[in-house]
């Protein structure tokens, strides 16, 4: 996994809540046997017509939404299905940050595996970053992940909580199962343990 | 004596295989589930960086997703996408040695519906599987729960997962149930007064007399949609019902470690004054049978209610309800049991077992489906259609007017051919009514079994207690 940088840019504001993971990624784009290459049907249901041309009010088909690297989003964000085609096709189109008061478990897990930082943040600071983001190109946000920092257009820096591990796998792009080889003795004493114990297992 | 621990305390305790300081563990998996959707990318990391799955034995796989629930889906699948995912976990099942139930097996099926009915799913196990209806099997006494396709890769190569613990949750449903209420009506009546997001963080124990009255069939409806309440699992201690369910099954244990099994599974119960975080208590009496009239599992009304007014919701709700009545086609103040249906969906590892085929059949004795009507049952496994062929439930269906299908997710999400059209109005068994989860621009109204039974023959969504039927 790439390591987890510092990121200022333009965010996408998406005041729904329950955004949920079809509207993310579609179904039907569940059949890939790829990580790579989701990024074009993001959102596909929202963002096309059935032709496949553009829906133009969608918030990512606006000019200034275009390359947005943040998205600030309604509460609940990503609750539904575990598909980890979610958190693949938002860092596909090129999103790496999402701003919500919520998240559902699953995605908020997958996210992190995946080199996206989902920020929970309160509603009143959701309400000055999604009127921010609602300005386009003119606003920028900043995020800093080692300080756990989100600066607002004004200056104004809100604070957020990341579990201290989490943060320290993203900002060295670390993997998760060569972190847990290293323990791997505790899981081999675990079966010995658990064979006597419960042997039907 | 050490501190009362609650259902969930006692089994994440006696799985974790190492603690790290700051409270994240390294959780044991007994049952790693697989299907085909969310795994070939597992499988292709493990090739790539070298690595093996650690437990086979403990893991078992069977495609569900993406099969179509046709008889000539003997001659293979036409979906070009469809065929290669299913291909694929076929390769990797042989490649790395799991348990593998391939689509011409009879007890292929929803995954979890399988995994019970095979007795992979026991008492006190963890079971993890990369969909988020894992929850499932928490109606064993099991911590079971939905994880992403880099969680399957690592528990694949480990058979562990890295975790910290949740928070407990106690939704009791107290007193017995109504006639007409279901174990549906139970689990949606609770993401009703939880919201979506009402359970995010914790493990949710069921308990109470109506929930110790259901059926193991009908435990798991309840488990199942614990994660549309945005909980991490659902939980139900076990009890003679469950250990009877479990006896005899092909994967449980038999003689002497039967006899262990059982001894260590009565204890599986919350002692008593353990501490919950929260607690939610809902009369059993209070549950009328229900239905979704929205684009979210928390838009759940009565039957006899009628469709509400974004104005009678605060927040970010209100653009979401009007979003939704929008594309529901439905007005504030329409009599839900007014709203007409184009198709009836009988399915879903919600909905899909034998005690749910059974309470449809009994609606559809003797009736006819509205002229016009699709409607399709479709089997949870193999061996459900089986049995109820067995029991003379397929006739029944099938005299009718419903398409008796073979045993897969099917119309549950739209991977497979089975789809809605765009403004094609379903009345379903499953568990999402998101917008496009059934095809695009598909409309989903959840229910029980027999409520949409009685929809398919009243051509429209119907109180099930005042249900006399048409013949």
């Amino acid at each position: 996994m790439e390591k987890f940088t510092n990121v200022s840019g333009v965010a996408a504001p998406m005041p729904l809540v329950n955004i949920d993971t079809d509207m993310i990624i579609p179904k039907q784009f569940l059949k890939t046997i790829k990580r790579s290459g989701l990024g074009v049907n993001l959102f596909d249901e929202m963002r096309y017509n059935q032709d496949g041309s553009e829906i133009s009010e969608f918030v990512l088909n606006q000019a200034a939404y275009r390359n947005a690297e943040i998205i600030i989003a309604g509460e609940n964000f990503g609750c539904g299905s575990s598909r980890e085609h979610a958190p693949w096709a938002l860092k596909d189109f090129g999103i790496s940050v999402v701003i919500s008061e919520s998240f559902a478990d699953i995605f908020y897990s997958n996210c992190f595996k995946n080199g996206i930082l989902p920020i929970k943040l309160s509603k009143e600071a959701i309400e000055v970053l999604m009127d921010d983001a609602s300005k386009g190109e003119n606003a920028r946000i900043s995020i800093d992940l080692e300080e756990q920092t989100v600066s607002a257009t004004d200056g104004t820096i809100f604070k957020f909580e990341v579990d201290a591990f989490k943060k320290h796998c993203l900002l060295n792009g670390l993997d998760d199962i060569g972190l847990t080889y290293q323990k791997i003795e505790s899981v081999d004493q675990f079966e010995k343990k658990q064979a006597k114990i419960t042997p039907w297992l | 004596m050490s501190a009362p621990k609650t259902l969930y305390d006692k089994i994440w305790d006696a799985h974790v295989a190492h603690e790290a300081d700051d409270g994240t563990c390294l959780l044991y998996i007994d049952r790693h589930l697989v299907h085909e959707v969310t795994s070939p990318q597992a499988f292709e990391g493990l090739r790539m960086a070298g690595r093996n799955v650690r437990a086979p034995n403990k893991t078992i796989a069977v495609p569900d997703h993406n099969v179509p629930t046709t008889e000539d889906r003997v001659k293979g699948i036409d979906n070009e996408e469809s065929r290669i995912q299913v291909d694929a976990l076929d390769a990797n099942a042989k490649e790395f040695g799991i348990h593998y139930y391939p689509v011409s097996d009879v007890r292929q099926g929803i995954v979890h519906i399988v995994g019970p009915e095979q007795g992979w799913t026991l008492p006190g196990m963890t079971v993890v599987c990369g969909d988020s209806h894992t929850a499932t099997h928490g109606a064993f006494g099991s911590l079971a729960h939905g994880i992403g396709t880099s969680e399957v890769e690592h528990v694949l190569a480990t058979q562990t997962l890295i975790q910290k613990k949740s928070k407990n949750m106690k939704v009791e449903i107290t007193g017995a149930l109504r006639p007409g209420v279901t174990a549906k009506d139970i689990t949606m009546n609770v993401i009703g007064k939880t919201g979506t997001a009402g359970g995010t963080g914790y493990v949710i124990e069921y308990c109470g007399q109506a929930i110790e009255d259901l059926s193991m069939e009908g435990r798991m409806t309840v488990c199942n949609m614990a994660i549309e309440g945005g909980a991490r699992a659902g939980l139900i201690a076990p009890d003679q019902k469950t250990f009877d369910y479990c006896y005899g099954r092909p994967n449980a244990p038999k003689g002497s470690d039967w006899d262990l099994a059982l001894s260590n599974w009565k204890e599986l119960y919350t002692d008593e004054n353990a501490y919950f975080d929260l607690t939610i208590t809902i009369k059993g009496e209070d549950i009328a049978p229900s239905v979704t009239w929205g684009t979210s599992p928390e838009d759940v009304l009565p039957i006899d209610a009628v469709v509400p007014s974004p104005d009678d919701f605060k927040g970010g709700k209100v653009d979401a309800v009007k979003r939704a009545l929008d594309y529901m086609g439905l007005e504030p103040g329409q009599k839900l049991s007014d709203v007409e249906i184009d198709t009836v969906f009988i399915g879903s590892c919600t909905n899909g077992r034998i005690e749910d085929l059974r309470a449809a059949a009994e609606i559809l004795k003797g009736q006819k489906i509205k002229d016009g009507m699709r409607a399709m049952v479709v089997p949870g496994s193999g061996l459900v259609r089986a049995q109820a062929e067995e029991e003379g439930l397929a006739q029944i269906f099938i005299d009718a007017g419903f398409e008796w299908r073979m045993a897969g997710c099917s119309m549950c999400l739209a991977m497979n051919p089975d789809q809605l059209a765009p403004e094609e109005r379903c009345a379903a068994t499953s568990n999402r009514n998101f917008e496009g989860r059934q095809g695009r621009g598909g409309r989903t109204h959840l229910l029980s079994p027999a409520m949409a039974a009685a929809a398919a023959v009243t051509g429209k969504l119907t109180d099930i207690r005042t249900f006399v039927g048409v013949a």
